[in-house]
């Protein structure tokens, strides 16, 4: 290698270290700050700090009721994740092999709705579910879940089921499985690195929701993370040590749950934005 | 494969693999959806049992409400801004993270990546404190005059720290899209390139780039509807302020509808943002697409 080439690619290498650790500077201030007094963060925010204390982490800990918090949303998304992805590859299976008129209608008002936004549904849906006392429930929200994620959920498994030859199932209803046992004994299994990307892309969807939530779940026992952290620094405002460390705590969970996936995550964004 | 004959054969397959499916898809998008057109209509305030038929007063309301309008403009000006500076950056990330030509390539692409693993209310509280706090702080110890006040308490500065965010956001998850688009190009094709002396430039503008058209159809029709769509780091960083200099356009039909109790007029703002949102990026899958080549 030449030496300018040599040259350019340490430049090359330098620079984007360079960009990534002001992109993870946010954090790395939410950290630091987390461990201090309000005092100590106003007289100077940049220091590490002068003792370790994890006051803050206890006091946030308990104060926004993270426990309940935690297991709110870990129930609301692993519900939604798996109710999305076994119904919506039912369904897709469905349209696949069978030509009837009305599946047709249905897969294609289920594509045309993917371009709803949220904001476009968001009265009337809380004025419907609100008029019949509905609201305020964990299963509401994972039955909205379910309405909001079916349409993509149905897309993409409708997109894979088609390159799935026939011959197998044919062979397995000759040997009398029912059309469930088909599906569940021979196709379900094929679609395995679909169901994966699927689960990927909504479980960052849901753990992170915040709009429906805040407008389904009303009393705080229900809240979710998101909705709990938003409220607790509407309370604490200027308690900076105190909000800093509820967002480590708030943060941590999804960067440990990153480290353990981040292969799948990445391939899971990939493949979604590739067939969407 | 059609093993059911007889209707009510179709109609039990068909309820037992997508009935459930169907049910709460019809109940949760279609009906609100439907229910939300005829709200327009009416002068509902949302508690009153009856109402009446206002036919489309309500829109026209909205069409001369400068306050809508104004936020609606805000919006576009964000939406430009983010959309341009997001995919620009996205690519350049990805262009420079293909190709194994630098040490540690995955942990960067993997920390790029971080910013959305989590949800706009917490990045929007993260900057809060970094806007208010540590950069007045760096501001003022180093004698910027730039940084020496808050750029959230600035009306003039405010969309400016909603646009950094969205940036910091979203560059790292486009650049996960193009780096996707980037591994489907032909090597031989760049090779070939090569050896008929092409520079890295041309190869980046006569090649790479036209190939990478579908990527960006993708990318572009993301960054427009999640720009014309955020609420929660606007929420979270600013909430509207100050003097409603950054109320971007999801916020206002939010205010307009349940703390203004104006559901009507809400839901015509929020069926009218729908369809100026649906032209606007149909518009640009139409015209992005006239782009595309052949490999």
């Amino acid at each position: 290698m030449r030496p300018l080439q040599r040259t350019l690619k340490i430049l090359k290498s330098t620079s984007l270290y360079a960009l990534l650790a002001i992109y993870l500077s946010p954090f790395f201030f939410v950290l630091i700050n987390s461990f201090k007094s309000r005092r100590e963060i106003i007289s100077n925010p940049l220091n590490v700090p002068e003792i370790w204390s994890l006051d803050n982490f206890i006091n946030a800990f308990h104060r926004m009721n993270f426990t309940s918090a935690f297991f709110n949303s870990l129930v609301i998304t692993i519900f939604s994740v798996v109710i999305i992805a076994v119904l919506s590859s039912m369904t897709a299976y469905l349209f696949v092999r069978t030509n009837w008129r009305f599946n047709k209608i249905m897969f294609f008002a289920m594509v045309a709705a993917m371009l709803i936004p949220f904001q476009a549904i968001m009265i009337p849906l809380v004025q419907i579910y609100g008029g019949l006392n509905l609201l305020n429930s964990r299963w509401i929200l994972i039955y909205m879940y379910l309405g909001f994620g079916s349409s993509f959920a149905v897309f993409l498994y409708h997109g894979f089921i088609k390159s799935i030859p026939l011959e197998l199932e044919e062979a397995a209803m000759i040997d009398g499985c029912s059309r469930l046992q088909v599906f569940f004994k021979i196709v379900f299994p094929l679609l395995k690195s679909t169901t994966l990307t699927l689960i990927i892309l909504n479980v960052l969807w849901i753990w992170n929701d915040f709009l429906l939530p805040s407008l389904v779940l009303i009393s705080p026992a229900n809240r979710t993370l998101p909705l709990t952290t938003f409220y607790f620094h509407g309370t604490y405002t200027s308690d900076y040590g105190l909000l800093m460390a509820a967002l480590m705590l708030t943060i941590l969970p999804v960067i440990i749950f990153y480290a353990l996936t981040q292969k799948h995550i990445i391939r899971g964004v990939m493949e979604g934005a590739i067939k969407a | 494969m059609a093993t059911e004959k007889r209707f009510s054969d179709k109609l039990k397959t068909y309820l037992l693999f997508a009935g459930p499916t169907t049910f709460v898809f019809l109940t949760v998008i279609i009906l609100p959806f439907l229910f939300g057109i005829y709200l327009t209509l009416t002068n509902w305030d949302g508690i009153a049992k009856t109402y009446t038929f206002v036919r489309l007063d309500n829109y026209l309301t909205v069409f001369k409400d400068p306050v809508f309008w104004n936020s609606f403009l805000l919006t576009v000006r964000y939406v430009l801004y983010t959309v341009v500076i997001v995919n620009t950056l996205g690519f350049i990330l990805a262009y420079a993270l293909t190709g194994n030509n630098v040490r540690g390539q995955n942990l960067l692409r993997t920390g790029f990546f971080i910013p959305n693993l989590i949800g706009g209310i917490i990045l929007g509280l993260v900057w809060k404190f970094i806007f208010s706090t540590v950069l007045v702080f760096i501001g003022r110890s180093l004698d910027i005059s730039a940084l020496s006040y808050s750029w959230v308490a600035n009306p003039n500065k405010v969309l400016w720290t909603l646009i950094i965010v969205s940036v910091w956001q979203y560059s790292g998850y486009m650049m996960i899209i193009f780096i996707a688009g980037l591994s489907n190009i032909p090597r031989d094709l760049i090779e070939a390139a090569t050896i008929d002396g092409a520079s890295g430039f041309n190869r980046l503008r006569s090649i790479v780039l036209p190939l990478m058209v579908p990527s960006f159809i993708v990318t572009v029709f993301l960054t427009i509807q999640r720009g014309f769509m955020v609420y929660d780091v606007n929420l979270a960083l600013t909430d509207g302020g100050p003097f409603k200099s950054s109320e971007l356009i999801s916020m206002h039909v939010y205010k307009k509808a349940f703390l203004a109790q104006q559901y009507g007029v809400g839901q015509s703002q929020a069926f009218l943002l729908f369809v100026l949102v649906a032209a606007i990026s149909l518009t640009q899958v139409y015209f992005t697409k006239k782009l595309e080549v052949e490999a």
